[in-house]
């Protein structure tokens, strides 16, 4: 008596297990290409926090500043927003190197209030000046065929333009890693990231390497901000929720650690989709339960130590 | 070579040396001898730039220097070998002593000379600093500054926390980069040590020079007076 029943239950089950599994491997992936654009957001921060022991509040408005200029080069020249990279980065480097030159030496390296409170004033003048340039009207990058195009993998469907985000985002990982243990420079920046003070005793001229170094994490900024663009509209006062998303990723994978960075962009963006699945509203607060959890359970991080 | 004429150096509002007088010639190797707090780091710190003082109370080869940054004092041939070794716990062996060639004055002394002069090292060369026992931590510190090629070396506290055979060790690297010339301020907690190896010594007492004289007729006496103070 029982067995028949169990079993219509069980045939009844079986095709939305399979449909169940299926949209549960399809938000995974999701997740994790969104997640690795999460990480390429929280890479500057990451960076600016490990060598530089700065927090800057104004992350999340340079990445929506970053769109916004891509959406001028696109407007004012045929380029596409890919294309407007070539005309982004060098200028997102060349304001990075002057901001450093300018303002955040001044700060840097005293104690952490400081930098805190410049930056979290110049996130309020980039919104505003933001707002005051293109209006409070949400914008995105056209990304044309490309936002349609997906490709077909075991019934699943997965875009095209998160597959591209999440190749370039992985690319930056493996170079900026590179760059740090595998050079001259590299070598350079974790000493200064060890210890400031004797670093500048064997001769590295540490305001410079800081130049360049925002330099080069306003050129991640662009190319994230690029990537976003096309995805998501923004709007000027899209920075501060940006900021969070990046923070989550470097908090979670532990300070300092680039890997951990982008293992954290992962961790929130698998989160947030599947928190999505539940409800369309609730994405971005199962990130940040999940962030909150893993806080609770690993204050230091998931993968502590590393410095990089 | 280098002469500090009435030198005062302040940590904010506290003034940690009062009209410090000192000369070190070409050569000559000297000892600061003083109690915790006396105020020897801070000389050294003050000639090596990383502490502002006014600029004519540093003399070097006759220029006022003081208060010029670490990379000046540098480039002009001033190298600290700084109190705890300091090394870079995410660099290797290697690549802690090729930082400061590469930023130093081109001379004899590079990382090739030193793992010839010091094979234990050489083996450990790819191996993170903080892998490495103290005494060849210190060894690495030492190498560190050899590397920019020094005209003066100031040397805080090398021997402190290692083994009287590591310590031997360290000063007969020391020693050997001696033989070319090279000046050398010494910080050292061991008094016999600290003159035994220098030609002349100064006494620093609570930010001042109390006593000061040839190393090889010092009053052991008069110098531990100095030293505690009493």
């Amino acid at each position: 008596m029982a067995r028949p029943l169990m079993l219509t239950i069980m045939r009844l089950l079986t095709p939305t297990l399979e449909f169940d599994m299926l949209v549960f491997i399809e938000t995974l992936i999701n997740g994790l290409l969104l997640g690795a654009l999460y990480a390429l957001f929280g890479m500057g921060l990451s960076l600016s926090l490990g060598v530089m022991r700065m927090i800057n509040i104004a992350h999340g408005d340079f990445i929506v500043l970053g769109a916004y200029l891509s959406s001028v080069i696109v407007m004012s020249t045929d380029l596409g927003p890919l294309a407007s990279l070539l005309l982004l980065l060098p200028l997102m480097f060349v304001i990075g190197w002057l901001l450093q030159v300018v303002l955040f030496n001044r700060v840097v390296g005293r104690d952490p209030l400081s930098p805190l409170l410049l930056t979290f004033g110049l996130s309020i003048v980039i919104q505003n000046l933001l707002q005051e340039g293109f209006s409070a009207d949400t914008r995105s990058l056209p990304a044309g065929d490309l936002a349609l195009q997906g490709v077909e993998l075991g019934g699943m469907s997965i875009g095209v333009l998160p597959l591209i985000s999440a190749a370039i985002s992985i690319a930056v990982f493996w170079f900026i890693n590179r760059l740090i243990h595998r050079s001259p420079v590299g070598a350079a920046v974790r000493a200064v990231a060890d210890d400031q003070e004797t670093a500048r005793l064997v001769g590295v001229n540490d305001k410079r390497l800081f130049a360049y170094m925002t330099g080069l994490i306003l050129v991640t900024v662009g190319i994230a901000s690029v990537l976003y663009g096309m995805r998501t509209p923004f709007s000027p006062a899209s920075g501060p929720e940006r900021l969070i998303f990046s923070f989550e990723a470097v908090v979670l994978g532990g300070l300092g650690n680039l890997w951990g960075t982008f293992i954290g962009g992962l961790i929130i963006g698998v989160s947030q989709l599947f928190g999505a699945r539940i409800d369309t509203g609730l994405g971005p607060f199962f990130g940040h339960l999940v962030f909150l959890l893993a806080l609770i359970a690993r204050p230091q991080g998931l993968f502590k130590g590393g410095k990089s | 070579m280098l002469e500090v004429n009435s030198l005062s150096a302040y940590y904010g509002l506290f003034q940690a040396l009062f009209d410090v007088d000192l000369r070190v010639e070409e050569g000559e190797c000297i000892s600061l001898i003083g109690a915790n707090g006396a105020g020897k780091t801070t000389l050294m710190r003050a000639l090596v730039g990383a502490l502002k003082v006014d600029s004519a109370s540093v003399l070097f080869e006759g220029q006022p220097v003081g208060g010029q940054s670490e990379r000046q004092q540098l480039a002009r041939g001033v190298t600290l070998v700084p109190e705890g070794r300091r090394l870079f716990p995410s660099l290797t062996v290697r690549e802690n002593i090729e930082l400061a060639q590469h930023h130093g004055r081109p001379g004899k002394w590079d990382a090739e000379l030193l793992f010839q002069e010091l094979p234990a090292l050489a083996e450990v060369q790819n191996r993170m600093s903080t892998e490495l026992s103290g005494g060849q931590q210190q060894l690495v510190a030492i190498s560190r500054a050899l590397v920019t090629n020094p005209r003066l070396l100031l040397c805080d506290e090398i021997s402190l926390g290692l083994s009287p055979y590591a310590v031997d060790e360290v000063y007969r690297l020391l020693n050997r980069a001696r033989k070319d010339g090279m000046s050398v301020v010494l910080v050292e907690q061991n008094v016999q040590r600290a003159l035994a190896e220098a030609d002349r010594f100064y006494c620093i007492q609570k930010g001042r020079v109390v006593l000061d004289g040839p190393a090889a007729d010092a009053d052991h006496h008069a110098v531990a007076n100095a030293y505690f103070g009493v």
